[in-house]
């Protein structure tokens, strides 16, 4: 039995993407939700099952209040950047639920505001996942929050294969020159150029403040329906030919320091494994990816992890420009969410995407570079 | 090495049966490490089971060589990012130990930030932090 083709994304809803909203996580969840479903052309009432990740937005059932649906036949939360897709997707394809959707409503430039020494409050009421694990080993050393967990996985990487800062600043200046063409990516006005790269300032030595996401108040839903009902839909429905998650021995988020061998991304490698095998494709078909960029120096490690290119070779081929990636100007831009990478998958299907790239048949999608992956890959 | 700011708490970790012999022993100055005593393998962090032999009761704590490399290392620079109590610019480093795990820890006071490296021979050290805290820190190793 396999998942290959049997749903498809019918629908996304977005709220506005701003700076602080007054709107609560909870109205900002309804909100997304209803525009989902307005997107497909469906009701709310179609509505029968509703995912969402374990550590940001409302509860399904606060947000079954809002929204007057008399039933859900199917709701979940997981952990872990946006595997709660899969539930929704496995719901749909086992016949558990036919409109499922997955949302995520964030209030991440509300929390970045936060003076440091709300620390620990902001540490329980933000997203970041990192209260959930075993935290002991790192605290109280000052290893505090996902960057300085991130860089020092990034700071192997660049010394094991020699990378040079300027081929880390080309996957900053690629994909913001995508975000500057992007109406939704508030945070990017024009491309950031290498000079200003090159100049900007350290935070977790070697990860610099233009390397990481911004904190976005935003709702964002996904409806998935059944692949031939999505056919009788508003818009051209994305069909998944797979999704798949990623968890290796001794991971851990973004602190797998234990892992044999932390720079290849295992979580990252056996994921992208599954998602080629069950949609029978290899990375060389994929013509769009769009990849975490929470921390743009990541980005190098998932080309390799994901097949595009070999052990040591991503820098050169982000440089190269040789995949377009994150066409939206991803989380740089349009600040982080995961899910509006899964946005810009699915405009890049329907050829409404601002950085629309020709013939854009099969889309890769990816979330949790260094710490437990998950991803999609789609298609018209 | 690093300077504490007067006032804000470390955050300490949180102790359960799983990990307490190891802060125990840590309170007591001594670094040990997890292992497994049926099939020898270390293990970090701590864990309750044997993830090879599936056994709870062959999980003991050893002493450690307290000999490493510094297997990668971490600058917070700014305020913006850095954990309050602690003065920038600190150094946090994952060190390999000799047993094979790698443990993470901030550099003694006689390796300055910028002279840390990957590769750098380093040995464990202790420093007490305040009437509860004693953590590890990593100093110069010579052999």
């Amino acid at each position: 039995m396999s998942i290959k083709d049997k749903t498809a994304i019918a629908g996304i809803g977005l709220t506005e993407y701003s700076t602080g909203t007054d709107l609560t996580e909870w109205a900002l969840a309804s909100l997304c939700i209803k525009n989902a479903a307005e997107d497909a052309g469906i009701t709310v009432k179609d509505i029968d099952g509703l995912v969402k990740d374990i550590d940001d937005g409302w509860d399904c059932s606060y947000v079954q209040k809002t929204l007057g649906i008399d039933n859900l036949l199917y709701s979940s939360e997981s952990h872990w950047g946006t595997s709660s897709m899969l539930n929704a997707i496995s719901a749909v394809a086992s016949g558990t639920a036919n409109n499922v959707v997955y949302y995520r409503s964030r209030k991440g430039a509300t929390s970045d505001k936060r003076s440091p020494s709300d620390y620990r409050v902001a540490k329980e009421t933000m997203d970041d996942s990192i209260s959930i694990l075993r935290i002991d080993f790192y605290e109280p050393f000052g290893l505090v929050n996902p960057v300085g967990c991130a860089a020092m996985i990034i700071q192997r990487y660049m010394n094991e294969y020699n990378i040079k800062p300027e081929q880390m600043g080309s996957v900053v200046t690629g994909i913001t020159e995508y975000g500057a063409k992007n109406p939704l990516a508030l945070y990017t006005d024009k491309a950031v150029t290498m000079d200003e790269y090159m100049n900007s300032e350290m935070v977790a030595d070697p990860i610099r403040e233009i390397e990481c996401a911004k904190g976005v108040d935003a709702g964002i839903a996904i409806l998935i329906t059944r692949a031939e009902m999505a056919k009788d839909m508003k818009q051209t429905p994305a069909i998944i030919m797979s999704a798949a998650q990623g968890a290796a021995m001794n991971g851990e988020f973004f602190t797998g320091y234990n892992q044999e061998k932390m720079t290849a991304l295992p979580e990252m490698v056996s994921m992208g494994d599954e998602l080629y095998r069950i949609a029978g494709i290899t990375a060389k078909d994929v013509n769009v990816a769009q990849l975490d960029d929470r921390f743009t120096p990541m980005v190098p490690m998932q080309v390799e992890a994901l097949g595009f290119c070999g052990a040591g070779e991503g820098a050169a081929f982000c440089e190269a420009r040789s995949l377009p990636i994150n066409t939206a100007g991803g989380s740089l831009g349009e600040g982080f969410m995961d899910s509006n990478r899964i946005v810009e998958a699915v405009r890049q299907v329907r050829g409404t995407s601002t950085s629309q790239v020709d013939n854009a048949e099969i889309i890769l999608y990816a979330a949790g570079a260094g710490g437990p992956a998950d991803g999609l890959i789609i298609r018209k | 090495m690093v300077e504490y700011v007067p006032g804000i708490p470390i955050l300490k970790p949180y102790i359960d049966a799983d990990n307490k012999a190891y802060w125990d022993a840590v309170k007591e100055e001594k670094f040990v490490v997890q292992q497994c005593n049926k099939c020898k393998n270390y293990y970090q962090p701590p864990r309750p089971m044997c993830p090879e032999c599936l056994t709870l009761d062959t999980m003991e704590f050893v002493p450690s060589t307290g000999k490493g490399e510094v297997y990668s290392y971490i600058i917070y620079t700014t305020d913006k990012m850095a954990y309050p109590a602690m003065k920038i610019p600190y150094a946090v480093m994952v060190v390999e130990m000799e047993e094979g795990v790698r443990i993470t820890a901030n550099n003694a006071p006689d390796i300055d930030t910028d002279e840390i490296y990957i590769g750098m021979p380093v040995e464990v050290t202790f420093a007490k932090i305040d009437d509860d805290l004693t953590l590890y820190q990593f100093k110069k190793r010579k052999s």
